[in-house]
């Protein structure tokens, strides 16, 4: 049977609801809806909002400071995704890109192993990865960093700025001004944490879940059996991802990950510090710890600055409706990290604005 | 601009626009400079079409060609899709010291291949070298002449009801060039780097009202169909599920985060021509080997001036904007 998406937005139109705000949690979800143009086929009292799952744009300005003044210590070589490249600190076109041209050695890899394997081929030189990310590619890190201790390869190290979604989800949930019906919760972390992963959101809010993959398709069904769950009054966990995402998700790649990190307090940019939201390599990795081994400080509260990302990866705020968007901040010359990031909310509108 | 010149100014999206509006065109201003074109269009007897390219891919060889075919292939090309024939390439190498004899032969031998297929012949240059980790390999710069025979194709003669049209799959050779780069997907994936002068004269011999030619390199698709209409009061509307991507490329931009529209390409041309001639134009495109995906993509409207709009393959519209800065691969 075809997809019939015009059978199905008829269907959600017919939902006995008033205006219902829903939040995609995920970085790639904001991408797809934007670039497929969904928002502009759903009916008006339907809005989707971003929230804090894209991993560029929860890491705090501080943390960036701190990275881009570790990238011109001499010796020092930084591996990283591609994304992390143009993400601003807390001063506007400061960024990796810019320390590059300044002398920075920096790097563009595609996995966490390629960072390894870069510094078993540059003894010379220390090799700092940038852990960036969720359930998604925390397991993955923990394998590099494994590989790095089978293999003896000491000048690898890692800057962990990986987080775990539960505890941001509960304390965005918690703040003030919390104005969300439902989540598309992340296919990707799904498949890590499973279902039960997120279990807490019915259990302990009565927030309708529902697991989603990436195709526009697959995000209309979500978005459908959302709106059902609300006009049912009948929240729970759905997965609609199911041909990659297992109840229980990846215990192999949750036992790889809680064997090199723990939960720490960690800073997200938008919702402070949280408790245990944080991922640190553990004391018996702590040779591979960037931050101990080149004493890397940053402050533990967010620093004050104009840009509203914070705002927008929370749901108080649309891109749109932020002062810089699309004046002082463009992709080309970003101000915050929603508008560098290829899964950030503002460079989603920007780039794929609808009509 | 910034007070330091990064690697987006080369990117060939808003940032180049801005270090050639900003700085380039107030410094050397005159009349054959500013209309912007792939090439200038130089006055005399004969009218003169000449280009210049430089080229400073990595790697040097990768699958479907080299740095030196794509140095010939790119000259031509930007000489063809102004309307001239090119005739004459000169070719300038910088040479990084130790770089290894047998490569550099058969960079050159790529080079002298190419010149022959596109019928060009490679009359002047000039030879550097710099020290060791000063270059990367090697850097060929190539300026190309060539005789006009097709005047007046601009985006200002873009008018609305026209269609638009490309010659061929689109994203190949920026990603083709981004997976060997990565060693991913190794064997998946050509570039498409080839001459298009014959596909040039295809088209435009065939009777057609044909508005402009270009070929869409950095920057890809969606930048050069945003040059034809920025400015102006027309906008272009394409139809997703009519743009010709292979499925390999659209594998790896899914898995990098790239998006096929914006991957430079080095063997295909966009061409808006009117509304009447489409298919004709179609005809001359798929009767050349460069040609034979061609697929009519889009037309041109006044529903929103200036503006390039996509319909969506699922039902949507979006906005189609200008590259702003290299693409980056992204996290997951």
């Amino acid at each position: 049977m075809s997809f019939d998406a015009a059978a199905l937005l008829d269907a959600i139109r017919a939902f006995p609801l008033g205006e219902v705000r829903l939040m995609e949690v995920c970085g790639t979800h904001t991408m797809a809806i934007a670039k497929s143009g969904i928002r502009s086929m759903l009916p008006d009292n339907i809005k989707l909002l971003s929230g804090p799952g894209c991993p560029v744009c929860v890491t705090p300005g501080a943390v960036i400071d701190a990275v881009l003044e570790l990238s011109m210590r001499p010796g020092i070589t930084v591996a990283t995704y591609g994304d992390m490249v143009r993400v601003p600190g807390s001063t506007p076109g400061d960024n990796l890109a810019r320390r590059r041209a300044l002398g920075a050695k920096v790097e563009v890899v595609y996995s966490p192993v390629d960072a390894v394997k870069l510094a078993a081929a540059r003894p010379g030189e220390e090799i700092v990865f940038l852990g960036v990310g969720f359930e998604t590619t925390a397991p993955g890190t923990a394998a590099a960093v494994l590989t790095a201790q089978e293999q003896g390869v000491k000048n690898f190290s890692l800057f962990s700025m990986l987080k775990t979604v539960e505890p941001a989800l509960r304390a965005l949930i918690a703040s003030e001004g919390f104005n969300v019906q439902g989540f598309l919760c992340p296919g990707h972390v799904a498949t890590i944490i499973g279902e039960e992963g997120f279990s807490f959101l019915p259990r302990d809010y009565a927030l309708p879940a529902v697991i989603s993959g990436f195709e526009p398709e697959d995000i209309l069904l979500s978005v459908y059996a959302l709106a059902k769950q609300l006009a049912e009054r009948k929240p729970r966990v759905q997965n609609e991802y199911r041909r990659a995402v297992a109840p229980n998700g990846n215990p192999l790649a949750r036992a790889v990950m809680e064997k090199c990190f723990a939960p720490r307090r960690d800073l997200w940019r938008g919702l402070g510090a949280i408790e245990g939201s944080g991922l640190g390599l553990r004391e018996e990795f702590s040779v591979f710890d960037a931050e101990k081994r080149f004493g890397v400080e940053y402050g533990a509260e967010e620093k004050p600055s104009a840009c509203r990302c914070g705002e927008v990866i929370t749901g108080r705020l649309t891109s749109a409706e932020c002062p810089l968007f699309g004046k002082r901040c463009t992709p080309e010359d970003p101000v915050g990290p929603c508008m560098v990031s290829s899964e950030g909310a503002c460079a989603a509108y920007y780039k794929y604005q609808s009509c | 601009m910034d007070e330091i010149i990064t690697l987006d100014y080369g990117s060939g999206g808003k940032k180049t626009s801005r270090l050639i509006e900003n700085m380039l065109l107030p410094a050397f201003s005159n009349p054959a400079l500013e209309s912007l074109g792939d090439g200038a269009i130089l006055p005399g007897a004969e009218k003169i079409v000449f280009s210049t390219d430089s080229f400073v891919v990595s790697p040097l060889f990768f699958p479907g060609g080299d740095v030196g075919k794509l140095a010939v292939c790119g000259t031509v090309n930007d000489v063809a899709v102004c309307g001239g024939v090119p005739k004459y390439l000169g070719c300038a190498l910088v040479i990084e010291e130790g770089f290894e004899t047998e490569k550099l032969g058969k960079i050159v031998a790529s080079m002298s291949r190419a010149a022959k297929a596109a019928g060009v012949e490679i009359v002047t240059g000039d030879t550097k070298v710099v020290e060791r980790g000063r270059g990367d390999g090697v850097y060929i710069n190539t300026a190309g002449i060539g005789f006009l025979k097709y005047p007046g194709l601009s985006p200002k003669a873009i008018r609305p009801g026209d269609a638009v049209l490309v010659s061929g799959t689109v994203g190949d050779h920026g990603t083709a060039v981004m997976l060997a780069r990565s060693g991913m997907m190794e064997g998946e994936l050509s570039s498409d780097c080839a001459a298009l002068n014959s596909l040039c004269e295809s088209i435009l011999s065939c009777g057609a009202a044909v508005r402009v030619l270009r070929d869409p390199t950095r920057g890809g698709v969606a930048t050069t169909l945003c040059e034809f209409v920025e400015g102006s009061s027309y906008s272009i509307e394409l139809e997703e599920d009519k743009l010709p991507v292979r499925g390999a490329v659209k594998a790896a931009c899914d898995m990098l985060g790239l998006d096929p529209l914006y991957c430079a390409n080095e063997g295909k041309l966009l061409c808006v021509a009117a509304a009447e001639d489409a298919e004709r134009v179609l005809a001359a495109m798929r009767a050349t080997e460069e040609g034979k995906n061609a697929a009519l993509i889009g037309r041109v409207t006044e529903a929103h001036p200036g503006k390039v709009v996509m319909r969506t393959a699922f039902g949507g519209s979006r906005i189609l904007q200008k590259l702003a800065g290299a693409q980056l691969p992204r996290i997951c």
